[in-house]
Order: C-alpha cells, then structure tokens, then sequence
C-alpha cells in the first residue's frame, strides 16, 4: 500500500524491460516484472537517476501544464533561479520575467528572493541553543524524504524550516492579496516553474505535515519554449528582478551553504555521493560541523532533469549573471531578538518522521527468519548482480524470493548451469561430456 | 519459538580508506530491515565503524563477524595486526599512535577505542603484541 504520489512515471509502450535503470536506481526502487520496469512508489524518492539513464525515454517526469495557469484568476510565476541559466546571451534577469508577464502571468515572484530569506533565516537558526548540528538543509526535497526512508538518527537534524519554494509561494500570495484586496484564495494561482520533478511530488503530497502554497508545478522545459519567442531584446524590460548574488547562487552546489558566512560547512550534490556523506554522518565520523547542503542532482538544481541546459553550461551563465547584482536584496527583516528569530509560518509543520520501509516483517522474529533465508538463498546465488532475473542484485533477488515476488528458477545464470549439466548427461551423442566441453 | 541469531561476517580490506566503514554500513542496512530502534542501530554502527577504521589504520585489516539476537547485538573485531602494547593508554581519549600520513586524512585523533566504549554496553579487549587484537563488543536492545 501506499499513499506516496510520485512524478516519475514509466510509459510502458516504450519500455523494453532492460537492466538500465534497474542497475542505477539509488533505492532499490525499480523491478523488471513482465517484460517492463515497475517502480515501488513507497521506496522511490524521484532522484530522477531512471530518467537519465533510460535509453528508450519510457521513463518521465510528470508535471503541471502551463496552459492549467488559465484556470485561475490571479496568475503569479514563481521562476527557479536555475531558469535563467537556460538562456543563451541573457544579460539581465528582467528579459526572462517580463517573458512571463507576456505570456500571461499577472506578476512574478523569484524564488531567488525567498533564498535569500531563507539564507537570512538558516544563519540566525544555526545561532540558537539546543540545536541538533550539523544542521542540513531542507531544500533539495530527494534528499529529504531520502533522510526520512533510510536515515531515522538524521531525521531530527533536518532545517525545520520551508524551502524556498514554498516561501516564495506564501508571499507570492500575500502579494497578490495586497494587491487585489477582493481576491479569494482559490482566485490565485501559483505556478513554480522547476527544474526538478520532485518538487512535483512535493506539491502534491504536502510536506512534513504541511500544505503547500504552491498550486501548479510546471517543467521548465515546457516553459522554456513558451518563452523563447516572447523574449525580445528589441523592447527593454520592466525593472521586475530583485535577486541578488545569493539567490542567484541556489540554482547550483555549494551555493546555499556558501550563503551562511561561515566555513563550517560541507556541499554535496550527485546522489550517490549524498547518500555516502549521509552514511558517514550517521557513523558519526564527521568533522564538526555547522551546516550541510545536499543536491541529489549533480551540479545541484541546475541539473534537474526538467531543466533544458547542460548543468555546468547554465551554471557558468549564472555566475556571468550574478557577477554586478548585490549580495543579496533580501535581508531579513530586523525583527526584535533578531539574532535567532525566525517567524513562525517559516516552519514546517511536524518534525520529519522515519518511515521503515525495508523492515522485513513487524515481528523481530519473523524478520529474522526472513533474513536468514535471505542469506541462505543469497549465498547459492551467482552474485554477478546481472540484473536478468528483473531485481537489481542477487541479494535483492534473495529478498524478492522470500518476500514472495520472485523465483529462484528465474536466475538465468543458474538456468545455464542446469541445462549445461543436463545437456552433458544426456549430449547429442549420449555420451558423458565435460561440463566445460564447447563443440 | 524464537528465531536463531543471525551471524554475519565481513572481511575488512587493510590499506584501503576508500573502503572503510563498508561493512557497518551494510550491518546497518541489515538492523534496520530487521526493525531495530534507530539509536540501537546507531550505536552499533558507530563502535564498528570505529573498529573497522582501527583495524585498515594499524592492522592491515582484519575480520568483522556480528551476531543479532532480538535482545543484544555482539561485534567482534579480530586482526593480526601488531597488537596493542598498553590497552589501559590506548583506551584514554586523545592518545594515538597513528602516523602523521593517517592523521592528515582527519583519522588518528585517539577517540577511536574511547567512542567505542561509550556507543557499547560491554567492551572487552584481547591483544597480544606481535599477535594481533580481538574486540568483542556488545549492544544491549
């Protein structure tokens, strides 16, 4: 059962059932079961890996369509900063909201601006007492329900606070409120414009007990060729973006935790390499630290697999970008306490929850049993962890079996050692042959 | 009736820091599929990860075998490495005898054998100079 909504869907036409997003899935999320692949919605995390990896595109990412932003009365663009590394030549950030406007949007609200709020807002939470470090951020939203399947001690060192998206989405509604006092809640529609099909998922199962303030979740891709044609330089845009360097700077790696002033961090990006400094935090054999950011894209947002550009290409326009705004336009507001206050509707709802979804059986004891099992059939198996028999490796095999969902006949590597042993007793000339015996 | 204990075992590669620490991350995967407690599970994969970092340190490897029982966890650590010549000194925090190449890599700060005293409940030392040296270790549920 499960009640996880995903954005990485599989279209089964177009799937002929190969290894290669079976090998590369980071949770042993993905099967080849009747000729195609089946992903497990309660372990899949929407790293996106399958995406790049499939060489047939069966694998995709689903999103909102732009067109849906009709739907609504009051439309506001909620552009990621990784947007404005798509575009070849673009010297100001304006060309691309006022893009927007002319598509359609009644205004625009960075998600770059919100960064900043949130950069404001980390480093004055990295300030209070009692608080759980090294603190990681809550903004790439693979990792943290990555945290919440496999890392329960990290669970309670994950930022409470929103991403910026969702920050953006809340004073993007504000905004719109002030602005047309007689608008209802429903009259607003909030377009985040991503690279990133998690925040898709994200959207529409809420987020650590909260709803989002986001309504529609659109591919940047998609976005991208609406507004090529709307982009002209002939005409000079309205002076909209109020981004500065740190905003700027969240569409790559390393740019959120360089945002804290402080050098007590560490940056990841890649999922693989998230995944082996998660391990290494947990082991506890990490330097002391105050602050870690995770990309589970390589490259971080910019490399999402909505984004149009080459990741590395659209980070080296963003720094040409950033290089004359101001560190950041953003300061948080000089509230009382303003060494540790954060306001309130900056937080997230609960505390994130471990959920063990690889746990064997409720019961200690049948557990165990199953896994004794597990590492018996384990042991007969060929560990080439070839992939043929539809699970990713042999061990895993050997858990599909006792859980059911597999046959161990169905490992083609000891299939052709039975029929080897069957054609050497019974050989075209009925003679006793060497099992190694090629003719 | 109660299921037997289950016994794994892993062979900790010596020289190779690229792969230290693989095998408590397996046992790791391994308590949680079994459903113990995250602080359980945390302890047990701190004082092996420690040992395994040991053992590649100043052993040139050794053998890991672990045995789980729903109501306790034992770690035994065992290698044929030099032994150690003062338990009593190795066991105070901040004392190594780990090289200056080892400690530019973060290791060898002397919180190693210390770190594996507090994350156990039991914790036994067998060492014989020239011999090499067995750590049993055991986790309480």
């Amino acid at each position: 059962m499960s009640t996880y909504k995903h954005s990485v869907t599989l279209d089964i036409d177009k799937c002929k059932g190969c290894t290669n997003c079976l090998k590369r899935c980071p949770t042993e999320a993905i099967r080849i079961r009747d000729g195609h692949a089946v992903i497990d919605a309660d372990r899949c995390i929407d790293c996106g890996e399958c995406i790049r990896v499939c060489p047939y595109k069966a694998k995709k990412a689903f999103s909102d369509k732009l067109e849906q932003i009709r739907d609504f009365k009051w439309k506001v663009a909620l552009p990621a900063p990784s947007l404005y590394g798509q575009f070849d030549n673009l010297d100001d950030i304006d060309y691309v909201l006022q893009g927007l406007l002319d598509y359609g949007f009644d205004d625009v609200y960075e998600v770059s601006r919100a960064a900043e709020m949130v950069s404001g807002y980390t480093r004055r939470y990295l300030r209070r007492e009692g608080v759980r470090k090294p603190v990681i951020s809550s903004a790439c939203p693979v990792v943290v329900r990555l945290i919440s399947l496999r890392f329960p001690f990290l669970c309670d060192n994950v930022m409470p606070l929103l991403p910026p998206m969702e920050i953006a989405g809340m004073l993007a509604r504000e905004q719109a409120r002030e602005m047309n006092p007689g608008l209802r809640d429903k009259d607003i529609g909030v377009c985040f414009i991503s690279p990133c099909p998690a925040k898709v998922s994200y959207v529409k199962n809420g987020f650590m007990g909260k709803k989002s303030y986001v309504d529609l979740v659109v591919s940047m891709n998609d976005v991208y060729f609406a507004l090529l044609p709307l982009m002209k330089k002939d005409k000079t845009p309205m002076p909209i973006s109020h981004s500065g360097m740190i905003g700027i700077s969240w569409a790559s790696a390393g740019g959120e935790a360089s945002a804290l002033f402080n050098d007590r961090y560490l940056a990841a990006d890649g999922i693989e390499n998230v995944i082996r400094v998660l391990d290494q935090i947990e082991n506890g054999n990490m330097p002391s630290l105050e602050f870690i950011e995770l990309n589970a894209c390589s490259a971080g947002c910019v490399g999402g697999t909505m984004a149009v550009e080459n990741p590395y290409i659209a980070k080296t326009r963003l720094q040409t970008l950033r290089r004359y705004l101001p560190v950041t336009q953003n300061w948080s507001y000089k509230e009382k306490n303003a060494d540790t206050f954060v306001p309130e509707e900056y937080f997230s709802g609960d505390r994130l929850k471990y959920q063990p979804i690889t746990l064997l059986d409720n019961d200690m004891d049948a557990a165990m049993r199953k896994m004794q099992a597990i590492e018996e059939i384990n042991e007969r198996l060929p560990h080439l962890d070839c992939g043929s028999c539809g699970s990713p490796t042999c061990h895993a095999f050997a858990e599909d079996i006792v859980n059911g969902e597999a046959n161990e006949n169905e490992c083609i590597v000891k299939m052709r050692e039975r029929i080897r042993k069957f054609l050497a007793k019974d050989g075209p000339a009925g003679k006793e042959r060497e099992p190694d015996d090629r003719t | 009736m109660a299921a037997d204990a289950l016994h794994f075992r892993f062979i900790v590669d010596g020289e190779n820091f690229t792969s230290a620490g693989e095998a408590s991350v397996e046992v790791k995967k391994k308590l949680r599929q079994l459903g113990f407690a995250p602080e359980v599970i945390r302890r047990v994969s701190i004082a092996m990860y420690e040992g395994e970092i040991n053992m590649v340190i100043h052993a040139g490897g050794g053998e890991a075998e672990i045995t789980v029982d729903p109501d306790r966890i034992v770690i035994v650590l065992e290698d044929h490495g030099p032994g150690i010549a003062d338990i009593e000194l190795a066991m105070q925090e901040g004392y190594s005898t780990a090289p200056d190449n080892i400690r530019s890599l973060g290791f060898g700060a002397g919180m190693g054998l210390p770190n594996m005293k507090r994350y156990t409940d039991e914790m036994k030392i067998e060492s014989e100079l020239g011999q090499g040296t067995k750590i049993t270790m055991v986790v309480n549920v």
